[in-house]
């Protein structure tokens, strides 16, 4: 196997791919938005509870490759707690790493993705799930009665 | 018979390595290398003929005149329409469909017609129907595949019902760009007319790898794209029969296209000039007639059966990896040369991507078919497709890829 395909595919993304965190429809959810990949059909949905300005908790739902799906997954790991602000410069910081293949080590998990910036065509894969995750930040907040929302 | 490894030596393209492998392109269907002959043709024109069409009367103009014209002639042979003037130039099968959709589909469909296409089309055959439905007030209906993996074709029990008087137009592909379903579009272009329906016959896939005639399947309109039959980007064809084209409307209006022109209005030249406003893809036009010349030298038939020798060895080969799910028709059963399958664990893009680093071009996605592929609860498929220069160790090579690649993310 290659070294750019063996940096692509590294541990911590198969790990996320092979067992997402925090996937499916989340119940309690009270700002939802969906991201679409349309050269590829690659979708993804994610569900906030936002407490205050805090993300009090997240999933994501959807199908596509393993970059995808492991990139969404370690986002919903790495969004948890957090306020939009603080998301948004993660993912500046996370758009950095697959576009330039430059990771600062203290940026954890997230230099797993530094792989991806020799394959251009994939950096859309790994950025779909953060941008339904500002674009779930920055919608109105759902109905009290979500659940026919989510369905 | 072709000696199809001589074949080979045609394409300059097929001679490279990629990363580190020897080159091999399995996305045909996505579009065709282009032969010597072809690549000569486009620069033999720029380097000599180069000139505008129809206007000028120097001698360059009258060479390029003669060429494009006689590329016109060439393609309506290869198709066996009646009348080179039965051959409208577009960029491609997407824009000629869009040009009956909208002036034949402006002109004719009113509310309580039904326009019936299927299940399996491209998005180019398919969106363009919904435009034309939504603008007239038409009704669109679609003519149901049968199968969990559409193995079983076109429901030919449901188009009896489905082809009705209202029926004004019938649109479909003659082989699927997904399944790789072959068509009987003969017998569908029989029970439209019966109903007194127009048929638009998507050609994409099957132009430069069968045998086509229009007279002979009885097509009101076919369309097809140069790139996809070893031509250039850029260039396609509409056929219509010429009495339907001699009533049908422009679709675009401006130079080229005009008879008399005056403040208050203007007048059309007769088809094919009407629908072919500003200046044309002459270089590619002519190239394509060359792209004509050099399949019918090596002889269509014997495409198709080179063709579906693929297929087979493809099916048998890949039905014994672990967890394929293959669309289209079951092993044994006719189908085109191309193969598209889904594995529940690795999707195709990873796939495509690990290909990719064996030297093996495949396509991965929704194939522009997401209803489809909505229908069968999947979100995208690899396509191999096939064409002239494809081997049976190329499918050897396909096949290890794979086997790779679930090696790695499945462990099988």
């Amino acid at each position: 196997m290659s070294a750019d395909l063996t940096e692509l595919y590294q541990q911590v993304i198969l790990d996320h791919n092979r067992r997402p965190r925090n996937r499916g429809k989340l119940p309690t959810a009270n700002r939802v938005a969906h991201g679409d990949n349309p050269t590829c059909g690659d979708q993804c949905s994610v569900y906030l509870r936002m407490d205050g300005a805090r993300i009090a908790e997240i999933s994501f739902d959807g199908s596509g490759c393993a970059i995808s799906q492991a990139s969404a997954s370690l986002m919903t790991t790495q969004a948890k707690g957090k306020t939009g602000p603080e998301v948004q410069a993660l993912y500046k910081h996370f758009h950095d790493i697959v576009t330039t293949g430059n990771a600062p080590e203290e940026i954890s998990d997230l230099a797993a993705f530094a792989g991806v910036h020799s394959f251009p065509a994939r950096i859309k894969c790994a950025t779909l799930g953060w941008h339904a995750a500002l674009e779930a930040l920055k919608s109105d907040p759902l109905p009290t009665t979500t659940e026919s929302h989510l369905d | 018979m072709p000696s199809w490894k001589n074949v080979r030596a045609d394409f300059p393209i097929l001679h490279q390595q990629v990363h580190g492998k020897p080159l091999v392109y399995l996305d045909n269907g996505a579009t065709a290398q282009k032969p010597r002959a072809v690549i000569d043709a486009l620069v033999h024109y720029y380097e000599r003929d180069n000139s505008n069409v129809h206007r000028g009367l120097h001698a360059l103009s009258m060479r390029a005149t003669d060429a494009y014209e006689g590329a016109r002639a060439r393609i309506a042979k290869f198709i066996n329409a009646a009348d080179p003037a039965e051959i409208i130039f577009t960029r491609g099968t997407t824009e000629s469909i869009n040009l009956v959709a909208r002036s034949w589909g402006q002109a004719h469909l009113k509310p309580g017609d039904v326009v019936l296409t299927t299940e399996i089309e491209h998005h180019s055959n398919l969106v363009p129907w919904q435009q034309a439905a939504r603008a007239s007030g038409a009704t669109l209906k679609y003519l149901p595949v049968l199968g969990a993996d559409g193995e079983g074709g076109l429901d030919l029990a449901a188009l009896d019902q489905l082809l009705t008087p209202q029926v004004k137009l019938f649109a479909f592909t003659h082989i699927s760009n997904t399944l790789g379903t072959i068509i009987p579009a003969a017998e569908f272009c029989r029970r439209a007319r019966a109903v007194g329906a127009v048929t638009v016959i998507d050609a994409a896939q099957s132009i430069g790898h069968t045998p086509l005639d229009v007279q002979a399947l009885g097509a009101d309109f076919v369309a097809f794209s140069g790139h996809k039959m070893c031509g250039p980007t850029g260039i396609g064809v509409l056929y219509g029969r010429r009495a339907l084209l001699d009533k049908l409307a422009p679709d675009e209006t401006g130079g080229g296209m005009v008879v008399n022109v005056t403040y208050e209005g203007a007048t059309w030249k007769p088809t094919p000039e009407r629908f072919e406003a500003g200046t044309p893809n002459v270089a590619d036009a002519i190239a394509l007639g060359v792209a004509c010349d050099y399949l019918d030298a090596l002889g269509r038939e014997h495409i198709a059966a080179h063709d579906a020798v693929l297929a087979r060895v493809a099916m048998e080969k890949l039905s014994t990896l672990p967890g394929i799910r293959i669309i289209g028709p079951r092993v044994g059963a006719e189908r085109s040369g191309l193969v598209s399958f889904a594995f529940a664990d690795v999707h195709a893009h990873d796939i495509v991507t690990f290909a990719d680093e064996d030297g093996v071009a495949l396509r991965g996605g929704h194939h522009c078919n997401q209803p489809l592929m909505r229908k069968f609860g999947l979100t995208s498929t690899t396509r191999a497709s096939f064409y002239l220069y494809n081997t049976e160790e190329e499918i050897d090579r396909l096949v290890a890829a794979l086997r790779r690649t679930l090696t790695f993310f499945v462990g099988t």
